[in-house]
This record gives structure tokens, C-alpha cells and sequence, in this order.
């Protein structure tokens, strides 16, 4: 699916992670800033990309500020900004949750 | 004549649906039930990314024993379908309705949650719901709301909105609330349910808080609603039974089982039968001695 407009979910208090979502042109680019990326990043990463995969979007810049958050936070925000960036907010893909 | 264990539901903490740090720690601090709120504490630009975080958490945590209970928005708000859909999935033991006035809008809410488990391959009947009373409306049709649904496990009184409607607000001495605190009580009681009192929100003073605890453990409630983990400790405080109420419990029991073994249908205690409601009590009392860890693995009294 493509990305219609930019779109931000989630905050930058502890153990949250704030994602932001843009259009792409060259697959999915992810800039990750984290304390424990050197230990996590690599994980993180896998979630977000995964859950944009799940959406069937396939190209898209990301941009993850993490203050040490859980997976399903990780998730959780990435779906929410996902089905911002989509416009599907108020009628959710539930097969993605 | 003994019946299955009841739930213990003395503490039912708030956590609001947005924040990852309070949603993921809700676990440790031992209450009985944990109510993940998607209603007022998120505010209205937020309530899809609570209803995912829930979610999640829900799928993913582990919260030991507790009962897990999320409040989701109002019938008249664009967010309660999502939201009801979102919570059958995630498998939630009970969702609780905000602002019931009546008993169709239990039935309605009914409606969805079967529809949301078929649609998920959820048990049917699984998911649980209970209502909160937060209107003099409520409050008057408790009892019906109360018997809407064989999912209903419990009322809660909301003191908030309620002396709202009442042209009032809260006072120390909750006289304002009297009315419908016996209202939804009786309710509840009458429906074989839960009664949850409401919130107290002045972490300042703790003195009102145990007033008000042991006001409402006086009356019957099964519990109170919370907003702060370290009221939790001070309810269950309230609730534990005196070493003398434990002795006499236990004692009570012991008869149960010697009429049990001798195959009476009798039971008597130091020459006089012990009625059924003695019974129902003490089996409520070790209920709350075993929570408060006051008997050992053999069922004794520990002393402290």
C-alpha cells in the first residue's frame, strides 16, 4: 500500500518509541536513534520493518526516536503510525494486530 | 454446600491506555484486577494508538493472576466499535462500558462482543462486561443494568460524574454518594455480581482514603476502584480479617470437613449448627486470609 501523508505515532517518554512514517521511493529506510542500539538495534528494526511489511507497504523513509521500548510497543507505534500514514485510522486492518 | 471460590476484587487499578511505561509495569504491583483505560485518560487525537498499544500489551505481557479489564469509550463516541472489536481479540476478561444508563445499552454492547468473537474465533461467552454507574439514571436503573447480560460481572459507582449530575460534588464525609452507593451495592447483590466503589483521587490524604475503604468494606463491596499503586497495599490492609475472624473461619471449616468425612449433611460447631451464611463468610474470610498471606501451605494461621 502506499503511504498518502506523513504521519507520527507515539511519544518520546520513557519506554515508548516515537515513529514517524513518510513516502519513499527506494524501499524501507530506517533511521533509528536509540541508547541500546548498539545492544537492540538491529531488533527494533526488524519489528518496525515487519509490521510495514504486513501492511504491504513497501516503500517508505522511517524515522524511530526509541526510549527503551518493549516489542509490542515497537509494534504497537508502528502500527499506529502505519494506519495514520494509510488513512485507515478509523477503520483498522484487525488481520495486522 | 461449599461453592466455587469467587474472585477476589478488592483492588481494581486505572492505567491509562497510552503510556507504555504504566501499561507494561501494571503488573507488579499485585492488584486484583488492572483497568487499562482508553476512555477519559487518553486524549481524543490518541485513542487509535491506545486501543493498538493496549492491545499489544494484552497479547504480549504477562500479568500473573491479576483480572484484566479495559474501560473502552462511550456509545456515542466514534471510537467504541474499534474499540470493542480491538478488546475481543485481544482477548480481554472484561470490558467495561462507561456512563450505562440503562439496560439496552448493555444488551447492545452484548450485541457487538458476540458479533466481535465470532468474527475473531473467540469463545463465545468468554469476554466478560461490566458497567460503570456514573448518572442518576444509572444509579435509578442499577438493577436492571445489573441483570442485562450473563456476562455482567460487576457494577462500579463513578462518583465524578455522578455529583456532577447531581448538582453536587464530593465532601469528606460522602454523604453525597449514600444513595447510590446502597443502590448499586444492592443491585450488584441482588444480581449475584460485583460492587466496585469509585475513586479517591487526593493522594494527600491518606486518613480520608482509609475512612472512606473502611466505610465501603463496612457496607459490603467487593472492592474499590484506584488510581494510585500504593492505595493498593492500603485497601487490601482494610480487607484482611483479624486473627480472631481467621481462628473462627477455620474452625468453621474444620467442621465442614468432619460433617464432610462422617457424612452428615449437618454441620455443627461446639454443639450448635452453623448456618449456611456462616459458612458463605468463612469461606469468604480464608478467601482473604490466603490473598493477605495469613495462613501457611497446611492452612494454618501464620503468625505475624
Amino acid at each position: 500500500m502506499e503511504i498518502k501523508r506523513t504521519a507520527i505515532a507515539g511519544t518520546l517518554e520513557s519506554s515508548d518509541i516515537q515513529i514517524m512514517l513518510s513516502k519513499g521511493t527506494e524501499g524501507i529506510q530506517v533511521t533509528l536513534k536509540s541508547d541500546v542500539e548498539k545492544q537492540f538495534g538491529d531488533q527494533i528494526r526488524k519489528v518496525i520493518t515487519s509490521v510495514l511489511k504486513s501492511f504491504n507497504i513497501e516503500n517508505a523513509k522511517v524515522t524511530a526516536v526509541d526510549k527503551g521500548a518493549l516489542d509490542c510497543v515497537i509494534k504497537a507505534r508502528t502500527i499506529t503510525a502505519s494506519q495514520r500514514a494509510l488513512e485507515i485510522a478509523d477503520s483498522p486492518e484487525w488481520e495486522v494486530l | 454446600m461449599v461453592n466455587e471460590e469467587e474472585r477476589l476484587r478488592r483492588t481494581m487499578m486505572f492505567v491509562p491506555g497510552n503510556n507504555p511505561a504504566m501499561v507494561k509495569d501494571a503488573g507488579i504491583y499485585g492488584a486484583d484486577s488492572i483497568m487499562f483505560d482508553l476512555e477519559d485518560a487518553v486524549s481524543m487525537t490518541e485513542k487509535d494508538a491506545a486501543r493498538t498499544l493496549v492491545y499489544e500489551a494484552l497479547s504480549t505481557v504477562d500479568y500473573g493472576n491479576a483480572e484484566l479489564v479495559v474501560r473502552i469509550n462511550g456509545l456515542d463516541t466514534p471510537y467504541y466499535e474499534n474499540d470493542i472489536k480491538a478488546m475481543v481479540k485481544a482477548k480481554v476478561d472484561v470490558i467495561r462500558l462507561p456512563k450505562t444508563e440503562n439496560a439496552n445499552m448493555i444488551k447492545k454492547l452484548e450485541q457487538l462482543v458476540e458479533k466481535a468473537e465470532k468474527e475473531f474465533g473467540v469463545p463465545a461467552g468468554s469476554i466478560h462486561l461490566m458497567a460503570a454507574i456514573e448518572s442518576a439514571k444509572g444509579v435509578l436503573n442499577a438493577y436492571e443494568i445489573a441483570c442485562a447480560s450473563k456476562r455482567m460481572i460487576g457494577l462500579a459507582l463513578s462518583a465524578e460524574d455522578y455529583t456532577t449530575d447531581m448538582k453536587t460534588h464530593r465532601y469528606p464525609d460522602g454523604a453525597e454518594l449514600e444513595f447510590a452507593r446502597n443502590m448499586v451495592l444492592h443491585a450488584a447483590r441482588a444480581a449475584g455480581i460485583a460492587a466496585f466503589d469509585t475513586v479517591f483521587t487526593n493522594m494527600d490524604d491518606p486518613e480520608g482514603f482509609y475512612r472512606e475503604t473502611k466505610h465501603i468494606h463496612q457496607l459490603g463491596f467487593d472492592g474499590k476502584s484506584l488510581v494510585n499503586p500504593r492505595q493498593i497495599e492500603m485497601v487490601n490492609k482494610v480487607y484482611e480479617p483479624t486473627r480472631k475472624e481467621i481462628e473462627n473461619a477455620l474452625n468453621v471449616m474444620d467442621a465442614i470437613k468432619e460433617a464432610n468425612e462422617k457424612g452428615s449433611g449437618v454441620i455443627s460447631m461446639n454443639g450448635q449448627m452453623v448456618d449456611r451464611p456462616v459458612v458463605l463468610r468463612a469461606q469468604r474470610v480464608v478467601q482473604l486470609a490466603k490473598a493477605a498471606h495469613l495462613l501457611n501451605e497446611e492452612g494454618d494461621y501464620i503468625e505475624k
